[in-house]
This record gives C-alpha cells, sequence and structure tokens, in this order.
C-alpha cells in the first residue's frame, strides 16, 4: 500500500516533514513559514553538550520545538507517541496509522539510514522523515532533505528509529488528527516572531541568542592556543557542518528566515517585512563568508591565529547585525 | 544568495541526491534551488573523517600491543564512544570497558559476542578474528 503522498525536498527535515504532511491533508504552509511559525530561527552554544566529543553550536531549538509551535499556534492538533524500549510495538502502531491512510512524521537517527552516503551518516538523533506506506518488507519514505523519495527495510526503520545516545528518538512518531477549516495566519506569525526575537536578544544567560554568538567568538578566539591547531580544527570544522550541512537551507537557517520575512509581507501586506528580508539574506550571506574562511583556516590545520581571530571578529560582526535586526523586527509586530 | 551564485561543487552527495538551498531569484523571490555542494563542506566533512579514521588507527595499535580487544576497532570504525556502545549493547558502561580490554573480550559468551556483533552489523567471526592491518 503506497500513499498519493508528495515528495517535497526541502532545506530541513523538521519542517519538510510537517509542511508536507500538512499539504497531504489538504493545508498549503511552506517550509518556511512553518519555520517562522515555530520559531524556528536560534542561537545556542552548548559546551556541555557535546557530539563527537565537540561542545555543540545550534542554529535552531531542541529538536521537537518547532514543530509543537507551529501546529499550537495554528490550531493543528497532532498526535505524538513514544515506544520507550518496545521496538515492536512501535512498529506495530505505525502499520496501523498507515492502514488507516495517514502518513506518519518519524523522529529518527542519521547512522541507520542506508539511503544516505556513508560520509552523511554520523549519531545525529534528531533527524526526521515521513513514511508514506508499505509494501511487504519494506516501507516508502519521503526523507526531506534527499531529493528524490526512497524505501527503508523494516529493520533498517527499526534501527533508526530505536537510535540510542543524546536526543534519542526512542520511536516516536505523529500525525495531524484535526487540522481547523479556516486559519488565520497573523496572530500565528506575530506569536513566532515574538518568541524569536525574545530568544535572540534577552534570555539571560550568554549562551543564547546574540548573547551566545559574542560568546563562542570569544572561545573560538582562543581555540588555536587552548586546544593546539589539530583539535581547533575539528572544532571549527564541526561548526561549519552545523552551519551548513545536513538541511540548513544554507547559512545555518538564516536564508529559511529571510524566505519566511517574504511571505509574511504578503500576508500583512506591509513592504517592511521584504526590507528586513533582504536585511536577513545580507545577514545569511555573511555565516557564508563565515563557513568559507572557517573551512580555508582549518584546511590543513593550520596554528596561524590570524584565522580564527578574523571570524571570531566576523561573527561579532554578525551578532551586532543580527541584535538590530530583531530589534528592528520586534518593532514591527507591535 | 542569488540564485546563480548557488554553489554546484560536487560532494559526498554526488550521484545520489542533491540539497535544498534557500536563494533570491531575479526578481529577489525567494525559491529553493537544488546544490550539488560546496567546497567549504567538503574540506570539513573530510576533517571529520580524519578524526574517525584517526580514532580507528589509534585503536588498531593498542590491539596490535596487546592493550586492547577488536571491540575498540569497530567501535571507532562505528563513531562510538564507550557510552554509547555501552547504550547500544544495553550493559553498563564498565562491563564494555572490559570488554574493550583483550582479557575481558575473551570471556564473552555467544550471546554477547552475538549481541555486538549485530551492533556492529558484522559476523561473530569477523568480530572474533579482526587482526588490523
Amino acid at each position: 500500500m503506497k500513499l498519493d503522498f508528495d515528495h517535497i525536498p526541502a532545506g530541513h527535515c523538521e519542517n519538510g516533514v510537517i509542511s508536507s504532511l500538512l499539504k497531504y491533508h489538504g493545508l498549503n504552509l511552506s517550509e518556511a513559514m512553518i519555520f517562522g511559525i515555530g520559531s524556528g530561527y536560534f542561537f545556542a552554544y552548548m559546551p556541555f553538550v557535546k557530539v563527537n566529543g565537540i561542545p555543540l553550536a545550534s542554529f535552531r531549538p531542541v529538536p521537537g520545538m518547532i514543530f509543537t509551535k507551529a501546529a499550537k499556534r495554528l490550531g493543528i492538533k497532532m498526535k505524538k507517541q513514544t515506544f520507550r524500549k518496545q521496538p515492536k510495538r512501535a512498529m506495530d502502531e505505525l502499520d496501523k496509522v498507515l492502514e488507516k491512510k495517514l502518513p506518519v512524521g518519524i523522529q529518527s537517527g542519521v547512522y541507520h539510514l542506508s539511503y544516505f552516503p556513508p560520509a552523511y551518516r554520523f549519531h545525529f538523533n534528531a533527524h526526521n522523515l515521513t513514511v508514506y506506506g508499505k509494501e511487504d518488507n519494506s516501507y516508502f519514505i519521503s526523507d526531506p532533505v534527499m531529493e528524490y523519495a526512497t524505501t527503508l527495510t523494516y529493520e533498517e526503520l527499526k534501527k533508526a528509529r530505536f537510535a540510542k545516545g543524546p536526543l534519542s528518538p526512542n520511536g516516536k512518531m505523529y500525525y495531524p488528527i484535526s487540522i481547523p477549516e479556516e486559519i488565520d495566519l497573523k496572530p500565528a506569525i506575530i506569536k513566532g516572531i515574538k518568541q524569536t526575537a525574545d530568544w535572540m536578544l534577552t534570555i539571560p544567560v550568554p549562551l543564547f541568542g546574540v548573547k551566545g554568538i559574542r560568546y563562542l567568538s570569544k572561545r573560538v578566539r582562543k581555540w588555536p592556543e587552548k586546544l593546539g591547531p589539530k583539535r581547533a580544527a575539528s572544532y571549527l570544522a564541526q561548526l561549519v557542518r552545523m552551519l551548513e550541512e545536513i538541511g540548513t537551507g544554507g547559512a545555518g537557517f538564516r536564508f529559511i528566515y529571510a524566505a519566511f520575512l517574504q511571505e509574511v509581507a504578503e500576508v500583512m501586506q506591509d513592504d517592511r517585512y521584504n526590507e528586513l528580508s533582504k536585511e536577513m539574506t545580507k545577514i545569511g550571506d555573511k555565516w557564508r563568508t563565515f563557513s568559507s574562511l572557517s573551512a580555508k583556516t582549518c584546511k590543513g590545520r593550520s596554528s596561524d591565529p590570524d584565522g580564527y581571530n578574523t571570524i571570531a571578529n566576523l561573527m561579532l560582526e554578525i551578532a551586532d547585525d543580527e541584535e538590530n535586526f530583531f530589534i528592528k523586527l520586534k518593532k514591527l509586530i507591535k | 544568495m542569488e540564485k546563480d551564485k548557488v554553489p554546484q561543487d560536487e560532494g559526498i552527495t554526488e550521484g545520489i541526491s542533491r540539497e535544498v538551498q534557500y536563494a533570491v531569484d531575479k526578481d529577489g523571490k525567494y525559491i529553493k534551488v537544488l546544490s550539488k555542494g560546496w567546497e567549504p563542506k567538503n574540506i570539513v566533512n573530510e576533517l571529520a573523517w580524519e578524526d574517525i579514521q584517526e580514532s580507528v588507527d589509534l585503536a588498531d595499535e593498542k590491539i596490535k600491543s596487546g592493550k586492547a580487544s577488536p571491540v575498540m576497532h569497530f567501535m571507532a570504525k562505528n563513531q562510538m564512544n564507550a557510552t554509547l556502545l555501552a547504550d547500544y549493547i544495553e550493559l553498563p558502561k564498565w562491563k564494555v570497558k572490559r570488554h574493550l580490554k583483550p582479557k575481558g573480550f575473551k570471556k564473552l559468551n555467544q550471546n554477547q559476542l552475538e549481541n555486538y556483533a549485530k551492533v556492529f552489523s558484522i559476523s561473530i567471526d569477523e568480530l572474533l578474528n579482526f587482526k588490523p592491518e
């Protein structure tokens, strides 16, 4: 059985899955719109969370949050289930829902997804994909970060749903059960923007928002001296991967947010959002420059502190830009 | 970023997939553009793989000098540390750490060997007979 489900490649997995699940049920909202309403834009530096032994910098809030917030703000009811240590039940339940002709969103680990190239596969558990059918032993999979729809065997899917380690999915699955007939986007957009602006500007912990970018800038400057050239390069490489790799739409989601603002300009009939979209594009371009310079700096693992200083300076500049941007954006929604 | 500036450098998804990149078209409107990849990403991915390879090499050296068991090789190859491996094997970490040593490895029963082999997606023979190059 294979549902009539459109595979739509997206910049980011979580928004991509929700956007295409809603589309299946007749609600057309872009990935960017879901991302903006769900307050997907963020910055966090979390030295206490380590990925591959390296402190985590994230350009988005914790997995699942964008989706929960977007659904709530749009009045959409989702059914969410997890199955701690019950892989068989998790697979049975998935089959049951598929039989009701409902595509299902799944949280999965990346390491076990056989359709990814080996170099993509590392232990990251906050990935999302849609299952939209089953035939014999194999499941039809729409993974938004893949260009084409694909399949997984029962065993592969089970493994991916029960990947271990930080943020383990525990078989999490979700699907919409009620969607309002009419949706007023404006209040949802305003809530989404307000929260992002607050997060970026006012969290009183120096690790989050623009303060977090400044904090990390300070650390980056010290990396070559503190860690040695080899380890410093590994740290910097991971930062660039968080910005550009596996579904950010480029520049750590900054371009998706700029796309969101263009849609907002249309909904609100207010051209000022278009102006801010242009500003966000410039911020995204600066992050791209950051990635490019960082890659040059870590290539060959040179110990040249100038490279690190240059990118640390650029981070400070970006932090200022993002601060000014959200101050302006916040004024618009008042 | 403008549409025609979206990089198309072949990368790790070559021949398998292209990724969505958000960019503006000539009217300044955002669209999704498929990109083959970007050179800076190739550089940082390569670095990440160097790190993995290095931990495999380190494990192999330890195995050669009799300080570690084959489990350490496959743990490194699967990008795991003892904590993550213990999670997969569903044993306390201190036990897994014992199995990383030749002495503890020899004491593994058939069932435990099978568990390790399964997690590493290899056969028991491959695990038992592993020799570093």
